[in-house]
């Protein structure tokens, strides 16, 4: 599938590939594992074995919209677990996972960085600082809005 | 070649004042990542097309510089050299501050800093008292750098440490200076940065690697962040130096994964000091040849760790190994390695270039030079710090912090990150270094410092603490990966009230296996958050265990909310609130929760209007009572 040309035939590159083929498809699709495992020369059990550690690396497609919630100790102390809970009800979803109908993906980070706007919700790349259950909740409410229009 | 490339440093510094004369005016805007949620890059657009707009170009400057540190009140904007401190600016405000601040020399009032303590409005940024207890050395630079642009770099000095190291330092005399300037790595343990760069000096070896550790995995800091992303050239100096000092011909700086402006920053960082021969062959003209690589990490947070941060350069899983043979003897692909954290890198050029006697006389007997930590939480002024050490817990959090958010009880500093612990409210005169945070059970790590109040529950914290390092366990050895998922299950118990006569006794014990058999730092120190809360806030563990009870009505399970009917005064935003639809109640009439459908998300709190006060949390007998009372009503329905 991929062109791999431009990354050396080592070992060290396979994380520098796994991030381009993650960032180019939002996952890492199975069949990329046997044209890594030709061109590094590893097993794709070893290729396997270091997908699955990092977290960066996901086998599935992430859906629609993403959306992140600091999970970072001072978004935690300034109340981000009832956010989570909020967030999980609404979606019916775990963090990690993806919505049955590939719309929503609920993710968590540690720290973004902008602690003096704790708890902050992310979604698709807009920072909500000051979140409460409510507000989340008119978050996803708009986001799904959107979709329907 | 021979010292063209000196010459054109100079070159560059002459320039760029020259520049400076004629824009004599400079508008720099914080674009940190606290200032980036706000917005900060709609202002400093709008402030480039208003000044165009205006013909003022030639004259002013406008550039968006590193993380000024006070994100709690961004965006921040500074006016220089006057150094005008406007904070918590607003699109709108823009045409304002140019036709009066700028071209009227007026300033504007509103835009200032008030001193909540003296109802003072200050103008200019070094008299705010966050910054002036803070001493900042290695982080005030960020405000006038533009991180893109190396000659912003090279006009304040950058780069002047490397040219001395260069042609009038031998490696061993670089390493002395480093001795004893008593720098201390920063980056968690406090290992002695001198010393650590001579044993990797001593291996004899063909290649030789530099490593620069921004994994930044403390979940509640991002000091190392704002320093790569505002200042890079700062971390690139203190790794070429470093280099030079140990012999070695590659470095890596290992960022993580969530960090895409500081990987976009530093590649442009380091192709401009390829450009001008600070990087590459035959450094500024010297024997002396080093390249830098970038590693994006993969989010992992034992890859902080440095035998696992090597394994996952090396593209395999990030597992830590045993050291002895410590990475200065046996590193990356076997080879002799040294690797510091971003900030240990960006103390480097500021000892050579001020000399280890000047550097030595700041902090305390055994540890020196400043630190920054990020100071979040529950306090009024959130943002990144730089202080000398030695100094007071108080002084930070009620000097530069300005107190706890809405004149709340202070009850505990946590620092460390997930191998710290928690510092009560009686230890606030603590002197911060290395060794007294030790002592009282917690550690320097890389500098988070959070802040917790009165409702802040200390079981729930370090729940939160062994559920990160539990799920973060690279699961290679059994203490760490067994221990902490058992600890974890003991402090989930507890906060949901199923916790049991001998729980604590169970955790010690625990805890103390953990300590003495884990093969690296990450399961060694992961029981401190529960041994630090057990040791200062023991009572709160009774209280959860025996009573049932969260003192600071924080867990979900031991609380109830409630409207105090006294105090109802109708107005239904209560109830169109609630998600779960558990409130019940008409207009003028007393709203009630019914507490079998509640969820306790809490926005009923939220959204009763202060004024009225009518949503409490109870927890304890009241709590029994409340929901006794509720049962015994349904009952009768
Ligand atoms: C579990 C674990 C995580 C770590 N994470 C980091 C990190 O994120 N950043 C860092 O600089 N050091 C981290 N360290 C410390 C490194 O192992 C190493 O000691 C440090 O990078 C050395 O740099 P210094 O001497 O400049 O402090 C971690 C250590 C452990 C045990
Ligand atoms: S902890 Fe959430 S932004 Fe820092």
């Amino acid at each position: 599938m991929e062109n791999l040309s431009e990354f050396e035939a080592n070992q060290k590159d396979l994380i520098h590939i796994l991030h381009k083929i993650q960032a180019e498809y939002g996952y890492i699709p199975s069949q990329a594992l046997s044209s890594i495992s030709k061109h590094l020369k590893i097993s794709e059990s070893e290729i396997f074995g270091v997908l699955t550690f990092y977290k960066a690396f996901s086998l599935k497609p992430r859906g629609k919209h993403l959306v992140t919630i600091c999970t970072g100790t001072a978004c935690h102390v300034r109340g981000a677990p009832m956010i989570l809970d909020e967030l999980k009800r609404q979606l019916s979803i775990e963090p990690g996972e993806t919505t049955e109908d590939d719309l929503f993906t609920l993710e968590t980070v540690n720290c973004v960085g902008a602690c003096a706007l704790g708890p902050i919700v992310i979604s698709d790349g807009d920072y909500h600082g000051q979140m409460n259950t409510r507000e989340v909740n008119k978050l996803i409410k708009k986001i799904k809005k959107e979709i329907k229009e | 070649m021979d010292k063209i490339s000196i010459t054109r440093l100079e070159e560059i510094k002459t320039e760029v004042a020259e520049s400076r004369k004629k824009q004599k005016t400079c508008i720099t805007i914080c674009g940190g990542t606290g200032c980036h949620a706000y917005g900060c890059l709609e202002i400093a657009q709008a402030f480039k097309n208003a000044i165009k707009k205006q013909r003022l170009q030639n004259q002013v400057n406008v550039r968006t510089t590193g993380c000024h540190g006070f994100c709690e009140r961004g965006p921040i904007v500074v006016i220089q050299p006057a150094g005008i401190f406007y904070q918590r600016v607003k699109l709108d405000d823009i045409n304002e501050i140019i036709s009066e601040t700028i071209i009227n020399k007026k300033v504007l009032d509103r835009l200032l800093y008030v001193d909540p303590r003296t109802g003072e409005r200050i103008v200019e940024e070094k008299e705010v008292p966050f910054y002036k207890k803070q001493k900042r050395i290695i982080f005030g630079n960020n405000g006038f750098i533009d991180p893109t642009d190396v000659k912003d770099y090279i006009a304040l000095d950058g780069y002047k440490a490397l040219t001395k190291v260069l042609f009038n330092y031998t490696s061993e005399e670089v390493i002395s200076e480093i001795k004893t300037s008593g720098l201390r790595g920063r980056g968690g343990a406090g290992f002695l940065t001198g010393i650590k760069w001579e044993i990797c000096r001593q291996s004899l070896a063909d290649v030789k690697y530099v490593i620069c550790n921004a994994d930044e995995g403390d979940p509640g800091a991002y000091m190392d962040r704002s320093l790569l992303e505002g200042n890079p050239h700062s971390v690139i100096e203190g790794m070429i130096i470093g280099a030079y000092a140990i012999g070695a011909s590659e470095g890596y700086i290992y960022v993580r994964m969530e960090y895409p402006l500081a990987v976009k920053n530093i590649t442009v960082a380091l192709k401009q000091a390829r450009n001008l021969g600070l990087l590459g062959e035959f450094i500024l003209g010297s024997e002396f040849s080093f390249d830098i690589n970038i590693f994006r990490g993969a989010g992992a947070f034992v890859s902080g760790e440095e035998t696992s941060l090597m394994a996952s350069i090396e593209g395999r899983r990030a597992f830590p190994r045993q050291r002895p043979p410590f990475p200065a003897q046996k590193g990356l692909w076997g080879k002799p390695t040294n690797i510091n954290n971003v900030e240990t890198w960006a103390n480097v050029p500021l000892i050579l270039n001020k000399g280890a006697d000047w550097y030595s006389q700041i902090g305390t007997k055994k540890s020196k030079g400043t630190k920054i930590f990020s100071l979040v939480g529950k306090i009024n002024n959130t943002g990144l710090v730089e202080v000398p050490m030695g100094i007071t817990l108080r002084e930070i959090v009620y000097d530069i912090g300005g107190g706890i958010k809405e004149n709340k009880k202070f009850k505990a500093v946590q620092t460390g990150g997930p191998s710290g612990g928690c510092i009560p409210a009686e230890m606030l005169d603590l002197s911060i270094d290395f060794d007294t945070l030790t002592k009282v059970g917690s550690m320097m790590g890389s500098g988070g410092m959070i802040v917790m109040d009165e409702d802040t529950c200390m079981v729930d914290i370090a729940r939160y603490f062994l559920e990160f390092t539990q799920e973060e366990s690279c699961g290679k050895c059994v203490p760490c990966r067994i221990g902490t998922r058992q600890l974890v299950e003991i402090l989930t118990r507890i906060t949901q009230g199923k916790g049991e006569e001998g729980d604590v006794k169970k955790l010690l014990d625990l805890a103390k296996i953990i300590k003495e058999g884990s093969l690296c730092g990450l399961g060694q120190t992961a029981p401190n958050p529960v041994l630090t809360t057990i040791k200062h806030f023991r009572d709160e563990y009774e209280a959860h265990i025996i009573e049932k009870s969260c003192p600071a009505l924080s867990c979900k399970d031991l609380i109830v909310y409630y409207i105090e009917p006294k105090k109802c005064v109708g107005c239904l935003l209560c109830l169109k609130s609630c998600p779960v639809s558990a409130i019940k109640g008409e207009r003028k009439m007393v709203h009630v929760i019914d507490q079998d459908l509640c969820i306790k998300c809490g926005a009923c709190l939220d959204v009763c209007p202060p004024k009225v006060g009518a949503v409490s949390k109870y927890t304890g007998k009241k709590r029994d009572r409340i929901l006794k009372k509720a049962s015994s009503i349904r009952d009768r329905k």
